[in-house]
Parts: C-alpha cells; structure tokens; sequence
C-alpha cells in the first residue's frame, strides 16, 4: 500500500487536510499524519516516497485525490507536482537544523524519532555529565529564541549552581507574537525534539519536573503534544527512570487563558502558580528564584528544541553557522501580505531584502511592499530603505529594531502607518498586565494622543515622542518597554501618514 | 452543551485536578467547559476548594480573556485582529461578519447561535486572515467564505 504524508499541522487543517487525509484512505493509500514543512502557500502538501526521496503535491484539495490516485504511487506528474521536496528551492537553500525534521516524521511515534537522529543528544549529554552539557550549550552560542537572546548555557549554569532539593524547567510555548507560528509547528510537526531538550536541560541543572506553557489559541497543537508526552511517557522516556536512567523527569502540559502577556517569562510563572499573569519585578532572576520560588530554567520552545542537535552535533557545529554575535540558525516566520510565507530556517545574516524579496517573493498582492514589521507586535516597521539591515540580534537593535521571536510581517502600499502605531498602542492597552504605571496608563494615553495626530493636531507628536520615552525606560517589562518601537518607527519612517492632509482612508478602529 | 451550575458536577470536574500544583487554571478551563462560564458560585466554590478569598479567584478569572462570567453562544468565532491578518484585509473580513450577524465584539446572535471574539493571533499568519471556529481554523478567508461557514452554524 502506497504510503502518503499528510500533513496535520493546523495550518494545513485549516486548508482542508483533514479532508484529503480521509479522500486518500477511502482511496486505499496508508495515510501517515505529519506536521507541516512550513511551505504555507502549497499546504495541504501531501508527500510520497520514491527511491530517489519524497515527492511532494500542493496546494492538494480533497477534490483532487481522484486524479492524484493513479501517479501517487510512483511519484508521478500531475499538476500539482512540486517534484522532489528536498530539491524545491525553497528547501534546498535552508539550513534546517531546530526544523530537520518537522514534516518528514510521524511527530506521534517514538520509533520514527529514533530512526531519524531522535535521542542522539540526550545519549551524548548523560555521557558527558552536565557540567559539560552546560559548556557545550554555552559554546554553540545559543540564545534565547523567545525574543531576549539572552544565552541559555548561562541561564542553565545559573540554575545548575542554585542550591535547591526542587528544581524546575519551564518551556515557554505561549507563543502570543503575530507572524510567528513556529513554536506551534514543533509542537506539531517534531514534540519529540522538544521533549527531548527539556529533558537535556533537566538533567543539566537537576530539575526533575518540567513545564511547558500553551496557549488556548492553539487547541489542535495542544491535542498532539499532549499525545506525543504519553507515547514517550509510555516508551519509559519519562516517569521515575526518565530514559532509562537514574533521573525522574516528568513533563505536564499547561494551557494558558488568552493573555499575551503570559509570554513574558515571569508572568508566564505567576500564571503556572494559578495566579493574575502579573509580571515579577527582577531580581530574584526566575534562575535563582522562578517557579513556586525554586530555581527554574525557563526558555523557548525553539531553544530547547534546538538544543538536542547541538548536543548530537557538537557545539562548533552550530557555532559555525551564524553572523556577529548571533550564531547558528534562525527558523523565520514569513507572514501576512507575502507571496510565498512560511517557516525558513537559515543561518543568521541574511538581509531583510534578501528574507521579503528573494525567500518570500514580495507581496501576495503584487503591489510594492511599504512596511515590514519584524519581532512581533512590539517589534519596529522597516521601510524598504533599511533592507539591507542584516537579520541578526545586534544589526536590528543599532536600527532600533528587534529580531524577537523571528516572525517577519509584510505591508504593501496600501497600509496605514498612524493606524497600525494606534494599533500598537490599542493592543498595548488591551493585554498590559496592569501592575507598572507607564504601561497601563501610557497605552491609554497614546491611543489618545496618536488620534489628536490623526486628527490634525501636529504638537501632539513631540507628547507621543515624550510618552514612549516614559514608557521604553519605566516599565517593568517588554509590553511596555518596546511597545515605542512599533510606534516610533511608524512615526519616524512614515511620518508622511500622520502629516495633514491625510491621504490613506483605513480607519483606526 | 454547557449544563447550569451545580457543585456535585463541579466535584467531578476539578477531581482529576486537586493533586496538581497551582491547579487554578486547570480548573477554571474545566469548570468553564462544563458550564459554559464561571458563575459567581464557582468563584466561592473555588475559594473554599483551594484555601483561597473570592477575591483571589475573581482576580485571575477577571484577568484572563478566556474566562468568561456569562455563557456565550453556541459558537464562538474567534477573528484574529493581529497585524498579520491586518495586513491581508483581516480588519474589513471582521466587519463584514459584524454587520452580517448585526453584532458587536463579544456579543451573541438574538438566536443564541454565534458569539464573534477579537483573538491576537492563531499562528495561520502564513495563510491570513485566519479565524477559529468552534474549534476548527480556517484560514486564506475572505468575506464570503467566512459568511458562508459562520451562517452554516445557525
């Protein structure tokens, strides 16, 4: 019986793959569920295998199984055929490393992760005990892929050397930033991989219970990473001999409640206590005091998962790869009015030019890109002059920007930039965890005073200037702290849409 | 679906939670599951149950977006209002639902069938604008589409 991948990621499902899925069984073909190779614009993608590698067809719809029938078993032309995945230049130019094998595996079978590497960098870090484990981490240059960049082999150090009978790691799956998706796409596409790291970083550090962190807005990913911890709790990987050893490591999957700002990482913690996601003044770092006020190694989705191939591969590998201070690879998220969007994982250093116009094709519209906002909502709109800014962490904050999590969102000609900094401000007010004054109140107040621009009052903006000073150096956290970076890059690169006569007619809402 | 408030049910539904550590959140998701809400009594019956004030409890219910203190419709439309989805017409695709349903933000159908919620992302920024359905996501919608599988629910 022919085997045929298909994908189960959300994305995929909400473009009918469960629908394809059921048209190829009732077909006669074995259906393997996978996550999603991050090629958005050709999902539902399904995949075959040929001797000389997989065979993909998208975008695939339930209504065109009856012609794909007869050339799937061969790998066949259609016209739908993509040719060999690994050769579609959209693959053959990434590095997939944290993504090697999101869409190729069965992200539900503990067999297939081991056939395809799974466990090799647990194996190596039990071997070289944790003192090197934390070296190697250091070593490879990973940072913290949640948005900081702050780097993780210190963080663990930091926990390791906390004394404490209970120790804890927090995976950090609330992934909140819009035009990012890839923590999701782990979840679906390669749990194991995560489960994997975390249970790296427990051994590091002597934490025997670990925490991932999920949000509401992800049920199906939620469903599958739930399954995949009871196929490796059931495999022996966790209990009282987490992968046959000495250690007890057990994982539990938490969800969170629709609040943003639950992904900052000590909001995240008074949320898993059952607390208001109020975030925690610093110090005491989450390290030496973080979960029920034990030491807690708390990091990304993307960091852990990535940590099991630097300990599989050796830190220089990895450390290799990169530009400046920022090394190894970066999954990107390309998203919104782009042509070709998706998941792309490649060292960092390429340009934004290179990421929008090159890897992503321009817009989906066709009309010229205007606007790209980079690293979520708190992160600064690029004009198209800054397209030679290189993606890494320390070339986007000498603009004034931020990398975050990795999701680049693109605007053609036709967006409104006064709207999208009220925007800033608008989601700012609505998920600010109300405990420090510039974020609260100055949200608010820049919802205001950006309408009193809008509205024709041009002094108005040497006060918005003036209040995202107060807000970028008085809040306690991010929300706050960058909101400014979305609207003064607004204001700076696209002054002409606050100036009178306005000329571009989307209201704010 | 969603049945009234009724502790000997809400025993069993937080039963499988009290061995957890900070089991707050895991049970305001069970409790608002079984009853479609957290009613003022799953507020006190919290508060007893975890050596909690009411104040307490109202103070994490009120915070998060997810809990609600009155049942929505039978389904919930959850329209992302992020920049992704902005950027490819999410703003208009919203309104046009709204003034189809004859409805605001968080407001239900006369009918009881349909409550249409902002949500800040659903991770379909590669297929905008994207929506959540009940519990399905749909995603690369546009007015008609979204129209169709919403007036499909009534």
């Amino acid at each position: 019986m022919t085997r045929v991948y298909t994908p189960a990621d959300t994305l995929a499902v909400s473009l009918g793959a469960d629908a394809v899925a059921q048209a190829l069984e009732q077909s006669g073909f074995e259906v393997v569920r996978t996550g999603s190779r991050g090629m958005a614009w050709l999902e539902p993608l399904i995949e075959v295998d040929t001797p000389g590698g997989r065979v993909g067809y998208g975008p695939v719809a339930a209504a065109d199984v009856a012609s794909l029938a007869p050339v799937l078993a061969a790998g066949g032309p259609h016209k739908l055929c993509i040719g060999k995945i690994d050769a579609h230049p959209w693959m053959a130019r990434q590095t997939r490393i944290t993504f090697a094998r999101c869409g190729v595996v069965d992200p539900l079978s503990v067999e297939d992760y081991l056939a395809h590497g799974g466990l090799r960098g647990l194996k190596r870090a039990l071997e070289i005990g944790w003192e090197a484990t934390i070296a190697e981490i250091t070593q490879s240059g990973l940072r913290g892929r949640g948005g900081a960049g702050f780097p993780a082999g210190v963080k663990w150090k930091g926990a390791a050397e906390a004394k404490s009978a209970r120790k804890y790691v927090v995976c950090n799956a609330d992934e909140g930033d819009s035009g990012t998706f890839a923590d999701r796409m782990i979840m679906e596409g390669d749990p194991m991989a995560l489960i994997e790291g975390m249970a790296i970083a427990a051994f590091a550090i002597g934490a025997s219970k670990g925490y991932i962190y999920s949000r509401s807005e992800y049920p199906l990913a939620n469903a599958t990473f739930e399954k995949a911890l009871c196929a490796v709790r059931a495999a022996g990987g966790l209990g009282p001999h987490a992968f046959g050893t000495n250690h007890a490591f057990d994982i539990e999957l938490r969800i969170g409640a629709g609040a943003y700002v639950c992904g900052e990482e000590t909001a995240l913690l008074e949320s898993l206590e059952g607390k208001r996601g109020q975030v925690r003044a610093k110090p005491p770092l989450p390290v030496h005091e973080g979960l029920f006020g034990q030491p807690t190694v708390i990091n990304n989705v993307l960091t852990l998962a990535t940590a099991p191939w630097i300990m599989a591969h050796g830190a220089d590998a990895y450390a290799k790869l990169g530009s400046g201070r920022s090394r190894g690879t970066i999954p990107l998220q390309l998203a919104g009015n782009v042509k070709f969007p998706g998941l792309y994982e490649a060292p960092f250093g390429l340009t934004l030019g290179e990421i929008v116009n090159d890897i992503g094709g321009g817009t989906a519209t066709g009309r010229p890109v205007r606007a790209v906002q980079c690293g979520g909502p708190l992160g600064a709109y690029f004009p198209p002059a800054l397209f030679d800014t290189p993606y890494d962490y320390e070339a986007f904050a000498a603009r004034d920007g931020l990398i975050g999590h990795g999701g680049v969102v693109v605007f053609d000609d036709s967006v409104d930039m006064a709207a999208q900094a009220r925007f800033a401000m608008e989601f700012c007010a609505i998920e600010s965890c109300g405990k420090c004054t510039p974020c609260r109140i100055g949200a608010v107040r820049g919802q205001e005073v950006i309408d009193r621009i809008i509205a024709g009052e041009d002094g108005a903006i040497a006060l918005l200037e003036d209040l995202c000073r107060t807000m970028k150096l008085g809040s306690l956290c991010a929300l706050g702290g960058f909101t400014p970076y979305p609207v003064l890059s607004a204001l700076r690169h696209f002054h002409e849409d606050f100036a009178q006569p306005r000329t571009r007619t989307k209201v704010a809402s | 679906m969603a049945e009234p408030w009724n502790e000997a049910a809400a025993e069993t539904v937080i039963a499988p939670f009290t061995a957890l550590e900070g089991p707050l959140l895991p049970m305001l998701h069970g409790l608002q599951g079984a009853f479609g809400c957290i009613p003022p009594e799953a507020t006190a019956f919290l508060a007893e149950k975890l050596n909690l004030s009411r104040a307490e409890v109202h103070g994490v219910v009120s915070f998060y977006h997810d809990f609600r203190r009155t049942p929505a419709g039978r389904t919930v439309v959850k329209l992302c209002r992020a920049e992704a989805c902005q950027a490819m017409g999410g703003d208009g695709l919203s309104q046009a639902l709204l003034r189809r349903l004859g409805v605001d933000w968080n407001q239900t159908t006369p009918d009881g069938a349909i409550t249409v919620a902002p949500v800040y992302c659903l991770g379909l920024c590669a297929a905008a604008p994207a929506a959540l359905i009940g519990d399905k996501p749909a995603a690369r919608l546009d007015a008609k589409t979204l129209i169709e599988k919403v007036e499909a629910l009534r």
